[in-house]
């Protein structure tokens, strides 16, 4: 049980971080353009694919920097010739074209590199196991993974905290007009943090990618999870986006691994019941209804908490 | 500003308004009639059918996005979830041989998305834009995978089938041939659309219209936009089931993909395609995209690629869609200019045409590359065979869509101009305000 326990907490925390990854991006792009990045999810994939392709030329390591570049480069380019475009028809044009981008995306990495996964491995180097735990091997590429992502928080952190672009970034957090009163260039600020925001989910495209599956499919599984990340923390809130990370992370390996159901709780249905829609439901065991749970939270937030956990601002 | 302000209720319209009003439904419901006549093919009423359901399906979407201001990412949960119910019901009435018609199926399919928007409505419409679009997504998802648990009433991957045959006949209506089922679609579709249309004019739907451009000040009037969002969002919900319950009618069997994120977007497309600012725009949006995702599949592999790019192209350059664009001239045609944008649009169209056929020749071979990389090199697309190894297509397509975009963008510049000269000669006759 301390061993479930243990492990849970472990790949519930990576995972969450990971989450975290992408959802500080978006949060950011969000506070400060006003646009949820519908195809935010789309640019995590693209790192993943980056990623694989080229550690198959030149290796993981140079990946792991080159790969988020490029996706970074292609989320600037986006902001710069296709946002800002439809930035005058209003906030639902702006979600609609990346809506419409996200499709685009889906469709053109369907064509390269196909349906069904590509082989993208763990490095070699980091493909031993770390330590022992209760008699179970962690990996040392699940550790990298956490390492990674705790070390990218972290420069996040100082970054907003302590530099001058930090500053003017959080400011345009809660003030988005008055900064821009201030003489700041405003258009150039945006598209960095949409290539930095769009760089990060690369980044966890490339150390995820190898750990889970890469495939051309992972952007529509990933990209409603991180909606909710978003709206259960309260939109615009980075610290909200932080504490749901964690919680969906943790929620979710949880529930995958446990394997209680209302039958095991409560014995077998009677066999009157045992072809009708009741027994689905005694039947089910909670690893089965992991993938809603994160959908679950979403509801049960939004009528007890309609501005997320830790949202402020009402849109 | 005008300087008298309109106090009076608008005048009677004449008598010749109203024919016209009312010929306009007249004449639809003839060419309806007289539809199949023309095509009587099976493919053709398929197609027709297809189109019937999806107008349906858009136009009840545009309830939402276009009249309230809702974008929904998860409108097929209304529809899907009309369609299974519409099934299940079939199977039902089909066993216990009860006196309910076919044609009154659709009803049940209507109620069951009415029944769960009234469920679900009430906390997706706290609030609207983003916020909106975000819970109708996160609620599809949850009602998509809960699709997959319950197996016993959603039948899992497969899904569930009935046979429409079997249920009590009406004037000896079996509803096996094709042509029944059109006559069918195309019945409920004029209804539903007088509906909708109706629905527009009443004092609610006006309502929508106010919370749409301005919520603050419903609120200040008295209104709830809440509630008025949420009533909307129950209508919207109703005509969803309707034409989810004519697709299960139509093709026998419900499943999962029915209520899936790819029906969701494919409505969200239809309706801003065609353009969301008018009332026929979701119509036209809807036989645009179903002729578009019939007829591309078989000239071309990449599709739905080419519907990304359409789609994105629409947001990006016509944000009023295709309606948008066409009633633009509608003040220029009244006040006689349009003749003056006329020449600069022919000219435009040649190096557009070039830059789109450049376009497409460029992705052809690059798909050919990544696709089949080893194959024989002479594919066919758009009906069209060529060499895609051929390196002479290849500079040919890179002249075009870089020449192309080069000449192109000088006379978008011509248009720009024609068009400022003749808004501002319609303008002068008074054709704009």
């Amino acid at each position: 049980m301390l061993e479930l326990i243990v492990i849970s907490t472990l790949n519930g925390v990576l995972y969450g971080m990971l989450l975290f990854l992408m959802a500080s991006g978006l949060t950011v792009i969000f506070s400060m353009l006003g646009v949820l990045n519908f195809a935010h999810a789309s640019f995590y994939m693209i790192g993943a694919f980056f990623g694989f392709q080229i550690s198959r030329w030149f290796g993981f390591w140079p990946a792991l920097v080159i790969a988020p570049l490029l996706a970074g480069a292609i989320g600037a380019a986006v902001e710069r010739y296709g946002l800002r475009r439809v930035h005058k028809n209003g906030h639902v044009a702006e979600l609609l074209f990346t809506f419409g981008l996200a499709f685009a995306i889906e469709e053109v990495v369907q064509i390269i590199w196909g349906k069904s996964p590509v082989d993208f491995r763990i490095p070699p180097s980091l493909d031993f196991s770390a330590f022992t735990i209760f008699s179970t091997n962690y990996p040392a590429y699940k550790m990298f993974m956490l390492l990674v992502s705790i070390l990218i928080f972290a420069a996040l952190l100082i970054t907003l905290k302590k530099t001058r672009i930090g500053l003017i970034v959080q400011a345009a957090l809660t003030h988005p007009h008055m900064v821009g009163h201030l003489g700041h260039n405003v258009g150039r600020i945006f598209m960095l943090v949409f290539g930095v925001g769009t760089a990060l989910a690369a980044v966890a495209g490339v150390i995820a990618g190898p750990a889970l599956v890469t495939q051309a499919n992972m952007a529509g599984l990933l990209g409603p999870i991180l909606f909710v990340v978003v709206v259960v923390g309260g939109l615009g809130s980075l610290p909200g986006a932080f504490v749901a990370s964690l919680l969906i992370g943790l929620v979710q390996t949880f529930a995958v691994s446990m394997n209680g159901s209302l039958s095991g709780a409560f014995g077998p249905l009677s066999p009157d019941y045992a072809a009708t829609w009741l027994s689905d439901i005694w039947n089910v065991t909670i690893a089965q209804i992991a993938p809603i749970m994160p959908y679950v939270l979403l509801v049960l937030i939004l009528i007890f908490r309609p501005m997320g956990l830790l949202g402020t601002r009402d849109t | 500003m005008t300087e008298t302000t309109q106090s009076t209720a608008p005048p009677y319209p004449a008598a010749a308004e109203k024919l016209k009003f009312y010929g306009l439904w007249v004449g639809a419901a003839i060419a309806l009639l007289l539809l199949p006549k023309l095509f009587s093919s099976g493919g053709s009423l398929t197609t027709f059918s297809l189109i019937g359901i999806s107008i349906i399906f858009a136009l009840s979407y545009n309830i939402l996005l276009g009249q309230t201001g809702m974008l929904s990412f998860g409108h097929a949960v209304y529809y899907g979830l009309g369609g299974f119910l519409v099934i299940h019901a079939i199977n039902i009435i089909g066993t216990n041989k009860l006196p309910i018609p076919l044609p009154l199926v659709p009803l049940i399919g209507g109620l069951t998305g009415l029944l769960f928007a009234v469920l679900l409505g009430w906390v997706s419409t706290q609030r609207s834009g983003t916020a909106f679009a975000m819970i109708s997504l996160g609620v599809a998802e949850l009602i998509a995978s809960s699709a997959l648990i319950l197996r016993t009433f959603f039948g899992g991957e497969a899904g569930i089938s009935a046979n429409r045959t079997k249920v009590f006949r009406l004037f000896d209506w079996s509803f096996g041939p094709q042509i029944q089922i059109y006559y069918l679609v195309a019945a409920w579709t004029l209804l539903a659309v007088i509906a909708m249309y109706a629905l527009t004019r009443t004092p609610l739907g006006r309502m929508c219209n106010a919370v749409r451009d301005n919520p603050e000040r419903v609120q200040f009037v008295g209104y709830d936009p809440h509630v008025v969002r949420y009533l909307a969002f129950c209508f919207s919900g109703f005509f969803a089931g309707i034409a989810g319950a004519l697709a299960a009618i139509n093709f026998e069997i419900a499943n999962s993909a029915y209520l899936g994120a790819v029906q969701s977007g494919t409505v969200l497309f239809a309706a801003y395609i065609g353009g969301i600012g008018f009332f026929i725009g979701p119509i036209v949006g809807a036989i645009f995209v179903t002729f578009l995702s019939l007829g591309l599949s078989d000239l071309t592999q990449v599709w739905q690629l080419y519907f990304g790019l359409i789609f994105i192209a629409v947001v990006l350059f016509a944000p009023g869609g295709i309606t948008g664009l066409l009633m633009m001239h509608r003040p220029l045609l009244k006040a006689g200019t349009f003749g003056r944008v006329l020449p600069s649009y022919l000219i435009t169209f040649v190096p557009t045409l070039a830059m789109l056929a450049g376009l497409i020749l460029a992705t052809e071979i690059i798909v050919y590359y990544a696709v089949h990389g080893g194959d024989d090199s002479h594919i066919k697309a758009f009906g069209i065979p060529f060499d895609a190894a051929n390196r002479y297509l290849w500079a040919l397509s890179a002249i075009l869509l870089v020449g192309g975009y080069w000449v192109a963008r000088k006379t978008w510049t011509m248009v720009g101009h024609a068009w400022d000269e003749a808004t501002g000669g319609a303008r002068e006759k008074g054709a704009i305000a």
